[in-house]
């Protein structure tokens, strides 16, 4: 059930905080608190804010314009999009099976996608976090202070990155927004030069993932009650797995199981998802908020993303991953993992796994291969389903005889955690926030609950702030019981 | 020239040596920002250049006294506007980046339909919506009917095109501007997809 927090009785009556904008999130959202009497916090809730409207201006447009069209929705994972639009209009185009060189670099593609996004998240955005502390000094809680007092760590974080999008770069042609897929293929194989290139660093790349991930499990060791406790929610959870329940994030069955790891559904044809997948609207967000249909959407709602993939999964291919997989399990004792920190652990694994499969690819000749493209008849609908770096990505079109686009629905993988958020941080407005003074770092612990999660509200969404902080705290009389104010320099005075 | 200007009239902060930067993205999709990251190692030039004040990287949330303000996306919403209307009062230099902030982009392709077909599109006839209706509270902002280019709402100082703009462009032209030249790009930085 969603918690009691969703939605206060007598919201008129309430004090409004808000958080806006969310900050070290990719895109744009804001989090309002409604506090009651005593301090009680009564009402949280993340709202997404803007509306772009992609369903319906593709109406209209041929589809082979998908991949580079659709990958405009997200400048931070445009390959998920890129390709899970690819993968659609290879349906359409007939193109029942790919050709070894095309599926393979787009393989190669996706995995470069991940790493850079993962490690964009952890370095980039959440290490501020993790290695300061949440109450840490505004100015200097970002990457700038991250460079200035852990350089090492900082400049490891900037060339994994720089890697991945050498990656995306080679096989698509840009480091954002490419064109390497296109309706039953891709346009482009590599040359042995441009193998070469990737091949030089890339044992140097594994090194440093893996001290990525020993560094994650001593901060998590370092406060582990505290980390396994923190914005903790009980949800079922989904992704793809390969015919073997093995990992895989470009392609396979839909699988869902419940908060103790009970089988809801598995090896599910990802074209009939929405038999199994539905969408609620809530008036608060222009998010919709998804929920497995035969549980109902009190009960439904999932976690999906690098959680999700490392619980789900019952193997990874790749041996140094598949043993951190084994220790990462060990958490849970028999259960899914289920705290909400543990993204962040479970997103090193899978970087982890990314640097290893990419070393297997490279040596794989078919990469230089000639065949780029098949295509069968014509078909009217194309679905295309895809793990991305934040979790499953539905995308469904269908067009006219003309093959132009009359109907598009798209399920981008933040949104299927929305009510997990939501419900994360009413966990944190419970924990921390509920009856004390409004501090600057108390509400950052709000926004390291929904960091965890690596939003892409961008891909949903873009909104962004106007509101001064300051904040107020009336009884439920009206009466002023405080006032802090927010410095531009981040300084929070109390006014009162 | 407005760039060699800049420099001794408002540098401040608690480093003197270093100008202030602000980012923003509008309606777009945070690619131009990505893009920026992509100077990769430069960043630990950057940073000895620049200061950061409001951007998505830091937790700074509202915009203080900047030299330099960078946006990407265009104008769509009431927001929208109120942000970019505060980055132009408080950067002496406006930038509008890439292909949206420039010219409204691909967000802009809705210009050609009502904003009400666009939202019921999504909210009323969307595969798999149990209980269609249009999310209306006083937390979401009002959309325009159409999306703007920033320059129709605010005086804009430079235009960076491109989708997105390469991160050599975005280092030639802080460089450029830093080192109080006037800024010109060869072919290749301008010439794109």
């Amino acid at each position: 059930m969603p918690s009691a927090l969703e939605t206060a009785d007598n919201p008129q009556q309430l004090k409004r905080i808000v958080i806006e904008p969310l900050t070290r999130v990719e895109g744009h959202g804001k989090v309002t608190l409604l506090q009651g009497k005593n301090r009680h916090i009564r009402q949280a809730r993340l709202h997404i804010t803007e509306f772009r409207g992609f369903e319906k201006f593709i109406q209209g447009r041929p589809y082979w314009e998908l991949p580079v069209l659709v990958q405009r929705l997200c400048g931070i994972c445009p390959v998920s999009h890129h390709l899970a639009a690819a993968k659609a209009t290879d349906m359409i185009v007939g193109a029942t099976r790919l050709t070894p060189t095309a599926e393979k670099i787009r393989r190669l593609m996706h995995l470069g996608q991940t790493l850079q996004s993962h490690a964009l998240h952890f370095f980039h955005l959440c290490s501020p976090d993790l290695l300061f502390g949440y109450d840490d000094e505004v100015r200097h809680r970002n990457v700038v202070g991250m460079i200035e007092d852990h350089p090492e760590i900082a400049t490891r974080g900037v060339l994994l990155r720089k890697f991945g999008q050498e990656i995306i770069r080679i096989t698509s042609g840009k480091r954002i927004h490419g064109t390497g897929a296109i309706p039953g293929g891709i346009n482009k194989s590599l040359t042995m030069d441009e193998i070469r290139y990737l091949q030089k660093d890339i044992t140097e790349v594994i090194g440093w993932a893996r001290s990525a991930l020993e560094l994650i499990k001593r901060i998590f060791y370092e406060k582990y009650d505290y980390h396994m406790g923190f914005a903790r929610i009980e949800t079922s959870m989904m992704s793809m797995v390969n015919t073997d329940g093995g990992y895989v994030l470009y392609h396979g069955g839909l699988r869902a199981r419940n908060h103790v790891g009970e089988t809801i559904f598995d090896h599910v044809d990802y074209r009939n998802y929405s038999d199994y997948i539905r969408e609620g609207v809530k008036d608060w967000s222009y998010m919709k908020f998804p929920f497995i249909t035969s549980l109902g959407e009190d009960e439904g709602w999932y976690r999906v993303g690098p959680l999700a993939r490392i619980n789900n999964c019952d193997f990874i291919s790749t041996p140094l991953a598949e043993q951190e997989r084994k220790e990462f399990a060990g958490l849970g004792n028999g259960l899914p993992v289920q705290s909400t920190m543990t993204y962040h652990w479970a997103r090193l694994i899978e970087l982890l796994y990314c640097t290893e499969a990419i070393a297997e690819l490279l040596a794989d000749n078919d990469l230089t291969g000639t065949d780029l493209r098949t295509r069968g008849e014509l078909q009217q609908t194309g679905t295309g389903v895809i793990e991305a770096p934040r979790g499953t990505l539905f995308h469904h079109y269908q067009i006219d005889e003309q093959g132009i686009v009359e109907k598009a629905s798209l399920i981008v993988s933040t949104t299927n955690n929305n009510q997990a958020m939501n419900e994360s941080i009413r966990k944190v407005a419970n924990q921390y926030l509920d009856g004390n003074r409004l501090s600057e770092a108390l509400l950052n612990q709000v926004e390291v609950a929904i960091r965890a999660y690596d939003p892409c509200l961008s891909c949903a969404t873009h909104a962004i702030g106007k509101m001064p902080m300051e904040l107020h705290l009336l009884g439920e009389g009206g009466e002023l019981l405080d006032r802090l104010e927010k410095k531009v320099t981040g300084e929070m005075i109390r006014t009162i | 020239m407005i760039a060699a200007m800049i420099k001794p009239q408002t540098a401040k902060g608690p480093d003197k040596d270093k100008l202030i930067v602000a980012t923003a993205p509008l309606c777009g999709c945070f690619g131009c920002h990505m893009s920026l990251l992509d100077i990769d190692e430069r960043i630990l030039q950057l940073i000895e250049l620049v200061e950061f004040d409001r951007t998505p990287i830091t937790d700074i949330k509202t915009i203080g006294k900047c030299d330099i303000g960078l946006i990407e996306g265009g104008v769509a919403n009431v927001d929208n506007v109120e942000d970019l209307r505060a980055f132009r009062n408080n950067c002496d230099v406006l930038v509008a980046v890439g292909a949206c902030a420039v010219n409204g982009g691909i967000p802009a392709m809705r210009n050609h339909f009502d904003v009400k077909q666009c939202l019921e599109e999504a909210y009323i006839y969307g595969k798999g919506v149990i209980n269609p209706h249009i999310p209306n509270d006083v937390e979401i902002p009002l959309l325009l009917d159409k999306v703007h280019p920033i320059h129709e709402v605010v005086r804009v100082d430079y235009f960076l095109p491109g989708c997105p703009p390469s991160a050599d462009t975005f280092w030639k032209f802080l460089t450029d501007i830093i080192s109080g030249k006037p800024v010109h790009f060869p072919y290749d930085l301008i010439h794109y997809d």
